[in-house]
Formats: C-alpha cells, structure tokens, sequence
C-alpha cells in the first residue's frame, strides 16, 4: 500500500471509530433529551456551547488531559461529533407528528412499538442527516489529529509545513477534501433513499 | 376481549357509568359524570360545539384517556381489567387526521393490527382485499399505494378499513370525514352506514354536524360542557328538544331537516282519508317516487308543480301524496 493510502486508511479508522462513538453516545442522549423536556434544556445549551468551541481548542484543550497519539484525538472528535447527531436526534423525534403517534396507540402498539414501527422510523431520514454533518465535520477535523500525534493525513499536511514541501501539503489537502467529498455524496444518496423509504419526501 | 371465532362476530355493549375525566392544569372536568348505555351493534353519534368533550368521552373507551372516576365496561368487561394495549386491538379507532403511517404501504397499514395479533401471512393478505372490496378501494390499485399517493377520501376509507381490520366488536369514529369535501363525505357516510348494517359492529361516531348525525345516528347523544343534554332517536330530537340548548344546536324548527328523516313511506301511513274530487288528476301526478325516499324529495316535487306525487314500491304504486300529506306526515311526528 502506498503511503498516501495508509494515511487514508488511518484517516478513516480515526474518523470512524470517533463517528461510532458518537452515535453510541448522541443517539440516546438525543433520544432522552426528546422525551424529556426538562433535560432539553440543559443538554442544548451544554451541547451549543460545545458546538461553538473550535476544534483546534478541544484538540489543544484534550492534550494536557489525555496526553497524545490516537486517543485524545478519538475524544476531541467525539466531542466535535456529539452536537449535530444530539440535535437532530432530539429535532427528528420531536417533529413526528402527534396524530401519528396517536394513532399507533389507538392501534395498540405498546410504548416500545410505537417507538420501533413509528417514531424511529419516520425520524430516521432527520437524525441520519445529522450523522451526516457529524461524519464531514469529523472527517474535516481529524486532519488536526495530527498535531497532537493522531496520525492520518494531518501529517502530509504538517510535514508539508515544516518541510516547505507544498506538494505533500496539497497532496495531504485535496485527498482530505476529496475524502470529505465522498462521504458527503455517500451519506447524501443514502439519506434520500431513507427520505423516500419513509414518505418524507415524495418520489 | 373474548375472540368468537365460530359465529358471527357482532357488535358489543358499552357501559359506562358516572365517567369524569379532568386534565392537568385545568380547573374544571372535560367530561362530567357521564353516563351512558350502548346496546351491541347501535350506531351512537356524540354530537356537541367544539370544546364539549366529544372526543376525550370516545377516547375514555379506549384508555387513550383514563378517567379520573367512573367505570366503561365493554361487553360487561371492565375496561382497565385488561391491558390497554389488549383493549385497543380489540377496537376500532378512526380519527380525523386519518393518521396513515406514510412510511407503510396502504396494505401494510392495514395490516398494523393484525401483526400485531400475529395473525399468519395468508390470512392478513387475504383480510386486506377483503377489507380494500369493503371499503370500494380495488385491491390490484391500492394495496401497494402510499399514503402520498391517496386522495383525501381514499386515506379516510383505508383509515377506516384500518379500522376494521382485526373484526372489532366497537368502532370509534372521530370526526372521520371532516376533512373530506362535501360529496365525498356523502360517500363515506353511506359506506359508514352500508358497512354498519353488513358487520353489526357498534359505532360510536363523534361529529359537530348536525346533518351527519341526523343520517347515520340510531341514536344521537346531544353533549354540553362534559354533560349529556339529551340522548333519543334522530327524529324524537328533533320533535321534541328537551332544552333551548338542543332546539338551536339542531336547529329543530327547521321543518325541511325533519323531512329529510320522513320517508314516503311513512307519509302514505298517516295520510288522511280524502274524497276522490281531491285525487289529482292524471296530467299533474308527478313520475313514481320510491317508498323509501325521503318526505323531502316528495315536497321538492311538489314544489316544482306536481299536485300528486306517486309513491311506488317494487313497480307496485302504494298510494298518492299531496302537499297535505306531507304537512299531516310532520305534524303526526311531532306529536
Ligand atoms: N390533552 C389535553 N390536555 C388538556 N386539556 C385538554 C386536552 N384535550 C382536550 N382538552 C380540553 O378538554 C375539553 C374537551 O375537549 P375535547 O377534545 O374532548 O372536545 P371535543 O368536543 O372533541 O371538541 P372538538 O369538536 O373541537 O374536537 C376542552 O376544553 C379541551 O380544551
Ligand atoms: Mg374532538
């Protein structure tokens, strides 16, 4: 494998590992902060302040913390994640009409059912366009990994600094954007699949 | 709910008794110590201004709200002795909204309750046409529609086949047909009615339109503020307004409202004796109207220069109404 490809390849376990953090995490978070209105409050305001803090911060503000290399890297990119798929969770959820879930209940599903065969369902096309804006912004971001040792294609990037070697850098540059790219596409194409699936749009 | 599987499945009682329910922040009951009887297989319409607790009293039978007193049995079951879940899919619920899942197929909604009963493929393939035919929707066109790809009166009709789909003994109807245009409506109604007459289930029906629940009601509840202000036949309503209340929201004196519910028929059983100098003559007898046709349809006639209106049944003449009978045919009514 050349090693622009394993670059890549680091690149994408970094950000995929911190994507599935962040879903493991957000999705319930989300979902728990859509039933209960008192948490909503909170967890927002805590998640918009999250939001607002740049990235290159977290990345400086995890180091003294958790050190260097892989890890640090993984949380500040959890950390970067957790907001849109929180958001879009909490947004999704709330926005299933109520005459829908009315009428499941009249039909005799239980609590759980109605979740698994109505809300989920019908929420998924929202939540998962938050997954999406999580796996860009992740995808983006992971390329500052490298300044505290997180591998990736960060590296091209700052050794084509250091060095003065632009062609590394661009090297480094246009392959994180072509990546962002595609999994936009990617992520994009399947988000109308389920858009379409679920009735949310018409076509 | 008991499951008679042998037999012919029809409607079930409805008792409920002294049923007050009062939401959180508010001050007083949305339903007020309602008590109320329901024989199996009657079609009962709630009729009532908007705000009167139509809708919470309907959804007190199904649990959808829990009454803060009172008992609701259905077929002398208590209805909190089982779970709700359990109660629900033993009842039909229609709702304005109509409430299609937009994510499922026209079959596959209908097909909710009945998976979820764990009915066998076959049998819910085969109770979905059948429930397409009932409610005229052509099963090759619609089963694998979406939602989307309904007009407002064919969601209301799978809403309603929906409905039906697991055999409930009791449907609650609410507001179903309030979001359709009036002709449609019309349709609906008389498929209500058509359906209501083939299954024998019990129809409670919840409507603020007083010509739907003159048509479909064997019986209309007349409802105020949590309370019911009277219960009594469509036309024993009409006739005899026991409050102000329900002379206005009925708009009783209206004497063409009432003819609508009179049938020719019936004209023909109170028409006086006359003397043949008083039959009218051949050349102003208007073409035959059916014995079944409304006292209404007769005084249209009437109006548009008839002076006899022939009153046929089977091709078999039954008699002749003049204007007089149908002012006698009101008035014996009212009595
Ligand atoms: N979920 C609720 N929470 C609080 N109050 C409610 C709720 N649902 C209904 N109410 C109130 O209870 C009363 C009865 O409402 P209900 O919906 O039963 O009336 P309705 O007769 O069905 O009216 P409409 O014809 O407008 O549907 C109203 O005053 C209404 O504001
Ligand atoms: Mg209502």
């Amino acid at each position: 494998m050349s090693d622009l490809l394993l670059h890549v390849r680091d690149h994408l376990i970094l950000s995929g590992a911190a994507l599935a953090c962040a879903l493991v995490l957000g999705i319930p978070l989300g979902s728990a902060i859509a039933r209960t209105a008192a948490l909503r409050d909170v967890s927002l305001a805590g998640v918009n302040v999250a939001r607002v803090i740049p990235s290159l911060a977290v990345l400086a503000l995890a180091q003294p913390f958790l050190g260097i290399g892989f890890r640090p890297s993984l949380v500040a990119l959890v950390f970067l994640a957790i907001p849109p798929i929180v958001i879009n969770t909490d947004v999704a959820l709330r926005n299933v009409s109520a005459a829908l879930i009315d009428a499941a209940h009249g039909l005799g599903m239980t609590e759980r059912q109605v979740r698994a065969r109505v809300a989920w369902p019908l929420a998924l096309p929202v939540v998962f366009g938050g997954v999406r804006t999580a796996a860009v912004e992740v995808i983006a971001s992971a390329t500052l990994a490298a300044f505290i040792g997180g591998g990736g294609l960060g590296e091209y990037i700052l050794n084509g600094l250091a060095g003065g070697d632009y062609g590394q850098l661009f090297e480094g540059a246009i392959a994180v954007a072509v990546l962002a790219l595609v999994v936009q596409g990617l992520l994009t194409v399947v988000e109308r699949r389920i858009a379409v699936r679920t009735g949310a749009r018409s076509g | 709910m008991s499951e008679h599987r042998d037999g012919p499945r029809r409607g079930a009682s409805i008792d409920a008794r002294d049923v007050a329910v009062r939401y959180a922040e508010s001050d007083r009951n949305a339903v007020d110590d309602m008590s109320l009887g329901v024989e199996a297989g009657e079609f009962i319409v709630l009729l009532g201004p908007s705000g009167c607790g139509k809708s919470t009293f309907l959804r007190t039978i199904n649990r959808l709200v829990i009454p803060a007193a009172g008992t609701i049995a259905v077929d002398g079951r208590n209805v909190g002795d089982v779970t709700p879940e359990e109660l629900r899919r033993g009842i039909g619920y229609v709702i304005q909204a109509v409430g299609l899942f937009p994510h499922l197929t026209v079959a596959q909604n209908i097909a909710v309750v009945p998976r979820l009963l764990h009915w066998d493929r076959a049998r819910i393939a085969a109770r979905v046409d059948e429930l397409l035919g009932l409610t005229q929707l052509e099963p090759e066109r619609y089963r694998g529609r979406y939602p989307r790809e309904l007009s407002g009166g064919e969601a209301q009709r799978v809403g309603v086949a929906r409905a039906l789909a697991a055999e409930p003994r009791v449907l609650l109807m609410d507001e179903p047909f309030g979001a359709v245009d009036a002709i449609v409506r019309l349709a609906l109604q008389d498929e209500t009615l058509r359906i209501h007459r083939a299954l024998g289930t019990t129809i409670i029906f919840v409507t603020h339109d007083v010509d739907e629940a003159l048509r479909l009601a064997d019986r209309i509840v007349v409802m105020r503020e949590g309370k019911i202000e009277q219960t009594g036949a469509p036309l024993r309503i009409l006739a005899h307004p026991a409050t102000p209340y329900v002379e206005k929201l009925l708009d009783a004196k209206d004497a063409v409202r009432r003819l609508q519910l009179l049938r020719a028929r019936d004209a023909i059983q109170t028409r006086v004796e006359r003397s043949t100098t008083l039959e009218a003559t051949e050349n102003t007898m208007s073409a035959p109207i059916d014995a079944d046709a409304s006292l209404r349809d007769a005084l249209s006639l009437l109006l548009q220069g008839a002076s006899a209106v022939a009153v046929s049944e089977d091709g078999r003449t039954l008699g002749t109404l003049t204007f007089e009978d149908v002012r006698t045919a009101i008035a014996a009514q009212a009595q």
